[in-house]
């Protein structure tokens, strides 16, 4: 019964509770399914809270393991095996964060097949919490493809005009890669006799085929993640998904590509790490600038907001690569804080579009005037996304320019001093995007009776805000969660440089 | 003797069986067949619990005619559960379309007679007369929508090339025959290993026994009557075709180059291994612009029945070979669970008049009937090899013994076209959940019970393949090799 009832259990597997009782509601009462889909994912927050009270910070080792197990195939024994570090914590917390301010979204954006949607929205919160906490390289792999099924059709049933090809795009752009991560897997498995990431880690494979492995489980990440030139899934999926939808793609689905790099190709492949460092940082720094560029050139709010992923998870991944404690710290914060800042981006969009069914900034003009709080919120989400000190992108952003300079891995300061332009890149287009909406005459007949949000859409923004200012004023508890753990990672990761060297 | 007809009971309660059904049948009244589909069901239920009382024994029987083991007691469980849901998928389809006959039920069990004969043989004869006994029934279950002119042609176009192919396998017999003074198969691998054997007439006699059996399973190149015979036919002998059928093939195959041609190894290995290619990539390719579903999930089973070939060249390397067997035998499993219940909801989706067969009359499934829906999802899902599936742990199976046996190109095409498939079973999802539309559904209890315990077993198996998988590779290493 512990092992049923442990609290990574509860985590991961709480929203089927919620799915089971929502099968049993009639598919006309959409107000109590709502209310079950959005008290299933709180009571899911609520038991990664007690996760957090567990959790020992000052402890690099994998905690409150859950392993049993499973299943027995081909010689190998695969395992059932969950557990949370450093690494995984922050963004387990922010998934169950994400997931009611996702559902209470969708209070009257999503009408039609209530039923079937907070289904798919609980079971995609099963798949993304299994991929940040498991340990067994067959398990994760079932959680990493089952959050495809979900997603694909919250894009191809709820989503815009092009909803069935922006939905197929995603899933066999995504497929493509992780497929070749299994043969991976395989192959690891084969060679080690293990699937379990701790015993991997014991072993050592050899660097000559570090890099194809390396390769392999890279092609699944990049592609999630997106790294340019692998993006071009990303706007399709983010401009069809519904507004819920794209906040969870881009707060959460998005990180399980970095965490994937942090978790699997640094630690288990270290030597092909080191060696590709420049490489992917140099992938990163085009990712930033290229993004940024594409960026300003959008008209769509969504679709420049989903741009402004592609350039801000090029920090993400040029911090990770830095192989350095503040890179891989910054990386790890700015996943967190790009969840917080473009979720909340993606739920701004989404009030507007409810109200205007149009994203087009020329549309709008002076929203000032009729929709203040609405204004004032999002000024402080777009500063929060360019990085203004005293709001979180900032810590983040310096923090992984700090480690990318001194990187050793990286070998050049040029890295950062080209995505630091990324920087002033993204002050450029969303101060631009905040300009042409909502400063200026308010000259649109449509625009002049717009209502200013409810109390719904504000309880859906605050917790966001709450966030976004305490990492930015005072960041140290969240450094604190994973400092010990990435400390462990880098010592690893020198150990790999000089053999390298 | 007498221990040879007790090894070999399954099999002779069957065919015993079917030849009593026969006449049985005449004394049940027309319109109440179903009477006789359920002696069908008594019959194949008492063959399936003695092929499980006597799972694990390992003897030959008639002087090596026929063999007993694992492999074959495995098969023949897979072949009787086919057959049992191939009654329940037909017990309303006949009555529906107005086809119900007797002969239906009999027939099928003399196809699973003939089945379970490829599976059990040891002898090169004991194979091509199990091979007939299958072929000849199923050209009349083809037919027996007469006189629709699809069933007559897919009747016709399936006798024409499955006569075609037995006459392969004749020859290919009769050229083993004349290089190793053999058709035990044991024979052969003793005059082959003593190279005693003429190497030229065994390789081509090789090479015809393996056209024809690729002709039964419905390889690339051999595949060109697989959608229209699958098409015409009617659904449920169509679903037991392409579980049932290609199992047989299969266990011809299988039991035939890893028994008897292991010596040559080097010489069909690779020639299989391009097979296999060829099968993936055309079957997955053709199939993406398939409109009408019985002809998408036609050549989709010419694509399983590569992926399913994979294990061939695999188990040419001796280390790997019972672990190769077992995957295929895994996989043949899986996929039986998963297309029988893809089949059942095209049973439930298709009228009288012949609607309902388009992928696009699956539209708006999703909303009017979801329970429905959500099974052919999963079950497309289960055939694309996404988890938690079993038609995931399958690939999962077959694709680390391929890589173990160090053929990673093989493996990387297994991969790649999974990714081609995606394509067009995710039409079908699409089609179904993000369309509107008024979709046609019988309410029939077999039907809807079949489907959903398939479903069911396609999501358990996914999650806890671990029983099967020990069944698998219980039956892998209890094959008997001489």
């Amino acid at each position: 019964m512990d092992l049923l009832f442990a609290t990574l259990n509860l985590v991961t597997f709480f929203p089927l509770v919620g799915v089971l009782v929502i099968l049993l509601i009639p598919r006309g009462a959409k107000n109590a399914l709502r209310w079950t889909a959005l008290l299933a994912s709180l009571a899911t927050f609520g038991f990664s809270l007690a996760m957090l009270g567990q959790f020992e910070a000052s402890n690099p080792a994998l905690q409150l393991v859950v392993r049993a197990p499973w299943i027995r195939l081909a010689g190998w024994t695969i395992e059932y095996h969950l557990g949370v570090d450093g690494l995984s914590i922050l963004l387990v917390l922010l998934t169950t964060l994400l997931m009611p301010i996702g559902i209470l979204s969708t209070w009257s954006a999503v009408e039609e097949r209530v039923k079937e949607f907070m289904v798919f929205f609980l079971l995609l919160e099963v798949g993304m919490v299994g991929v940040f906490l498991a340990l067994d390289l067959f398990l994760f792999y079932i959680f990493w493809e089952f959050t495809l099924v979900p997603m694909y059709f919250l894009i191809g049933i709820w989503g815009g005009t092009r909803r069935m090809y922006a939905a197929v795009k995603f899933f066999l752009y995504t497929m493509a890669g992780s497929i070749l991560m299994l043969l991976a897997i395989v192959w690891l498995g084969l060679d080690q006799g293990t699937f379990s990431v701790p015993a991997l880690l014991q072993g050592s494979i050899p660097a000559g085929t570090q890099i194809w492995l390396f390769l392999a489980f890279a092609a699944a990440f990049a592609i999630k993640v997106p790294m340019w030139p692998l993006h071009s899934w990303l706007p399709d999926a983010h401009v069809e998904a519904p507004t819920a939808g794209s906040v969870i793609l881009a707060g959460v689905l998005l990180k399980m590509g970095t965490y994937g790099f942090l978790r699997f190709n640094l630690p288990l492949f270290p030597v092909a790490a080191v060696k590709l460092a420049p490489w992917m940082a140099l992938l990163a720094v085009i990712g930033i600038l290229y993004g940024a560029a594409v960026s300003y050139a959008q008209r769509d709010v969504k679709k420049l907001v989903a741009y402004s992923s592609v350039s801000h998870l090029g920090f993400v991944m040029l911090g990770l690569f830095a192989l350095n404690p503040l890179g891989i710290q910054g990386g790890i914060l700015q996943m967190v804080n790009h969840g917080l800042s473009t979720g909340a981006l993606f739920l701004i969009v989404g009030m507007i579009y409810e109200r205007r069914h149009t994203r087009d900034v020329d549309a709008f003009g002076g929203l000032w005037k009729v929709m203040p709080v609405y204004a004032a919120l999002t000024l402080i989400v777009t500063l929060s996304s360019m990085g203004l000190p005293g709001l979180n992108g900032f810590v983040g952003e310096f923090t992984i320019l700090l480690g990318a300079f001194g990187s050793k891995a990286i070998g050049s300061p040029w890295f950062a001093g080209l995505s630091a332009l990324g920087v002033i890149l993204a002050a450029i287009y969303m101060l631009y995007m905040f300009q042409k909406m909502f400063l200026g005459p308010l000259d649109k007949d449509e625009n002049q009776k717009l209502k200013d949000l409810n109390a719904r859409e504000i309880v859906t923004l605050v917790p966001l805000l709450v966030f976004i200012f305490w990492i930015g004023v005072y960041p140290k508890p969240f450094f604190d969660l994973m400092t010990p753990a990435v400390e462990h990672l880098v010592t690893a990761l020198q150990t790999a440089a000089l053999a390298v060297h | 003797m007498g221990g040879d007809f007790l090894a070999i009971l399954p099999l002779i309660v069957v065919a015993g069986w079917a030849s009593l059904l026969l006449l049985a049948d005449l004394f049940v009244p027309v319109g109440r067949k179903g009477i006789t589909g359920l002696l069908a069901s008594l019959g194949l239920l008492a063959a399936l619990g003695l092929t499980i009382a006597q799972f694990g024994a390992q003897r030959q029987a008639f002087g090596g005619m026929l063999l007993v083991d694992g492999y074959a007691a495995f098969l023949d469980v897979l072949f009787l559960f086919a057959g049992l849901f191939a009654i329940t998928l037909a017990h309303d389809y006949l009555r529906r379309m107005g086809l119900e006959r007797g002969e239906y039920y009999a027939l099928l069990l003399f196809v699973i007679s003939g089945m379970m004969m490829m599976a059990h043989a040891g002898d090169l004869i004991m194979l091509f007369i199990g091979l007939e006994t299958l072929s000849i029934p199923l050209y009349v279950m083809a037919g027996l929508a007469r006189p629709k002119p699809e069933s007559e042609e897919s009747a016709l176009k399936y006798f024409l090339l499955g006569a075609f192919a037995s006459s392969f396998e004749v020859y290919g017999i009769a050229l083993v025959f004349g290089a190793t003074s053999t058709t035990r198969l044991a024979g052969i691998v003793a005059a082959a290993q003593a190279s005693s054997a003429d190497s030229l007439l065994l390789v081509l006699g090789a090479v015809l026994i393996l056209v024809s059996l690729s002709f039964k399973v419905a390889v690339v190149p051999f595949h060109m009557w697989t959608p229209d015979v699958y098409q015409g036919a009617p659904t449920p002998v169509t679903a037991f075709m392409s579980v049932g059928a290609k199992a047989g093939g299969f266990a011809g195959l299988l039991r035939v180059f890893l028994l008897a041609f292991p010596v040559l190894a080097a010489s069909w290995a690779p020639a299989v291994l391009w097979v296999a290619v060829l099968t993936m990539v055309w079957g997955n390719v053709a199939a993406i612009v398939q409109s009408n579903i019985k002809r998408l999930l036609a050549y989709s089973s010419i694509a399983h029945a590569g992926y399913i070939l994979m294990a061939l060249p695999a188990a040419a390397d001796p280390r790997v070979s019972p672990m190769a067997v077992s995957a295929a035998l895994f996989y043949l499993f899986a996929y039986a669970i998963t297309n029988l219940g893809a089949w059942g909801v095209v049973v439930a989706l298709e009228s009288a008049d012949g609607k309902g067969l388009q992928v696009d009359d699956y539209a708006g499934l999703g909303t009017r009937h979801p329970w429905l829906a959500a099974a052919m999802a999963l079950f497309m899902l289960s055939l694309t090899g996404v988890p938690p599936s079993v038609g995931f742990v399958a690939k999962f199976y077959l694709f680390s013994t391929v890589l173990d046996s160090g053929l990673i190109g093989l493996a990387l095409v297994g991969v790649l076209t999974s990714l081609i498939s995606a394509a067009f079973y995710l039409r079908v999802v699409v089609v179904m959940y993000m369309r509107t539309g008024e979709p046609q559904v019988r309410r029939e209890g077999w039907l809807h019970a079949t489907v959903g315990l398939m479903a069911a077993a396609t999501l358990a198996l996914g999650l806890l393949p671990t029983p099967l998988y020990e069944l698998a590779a219980r039956a892998g290493l209890l094959t008997l090799t001489r």
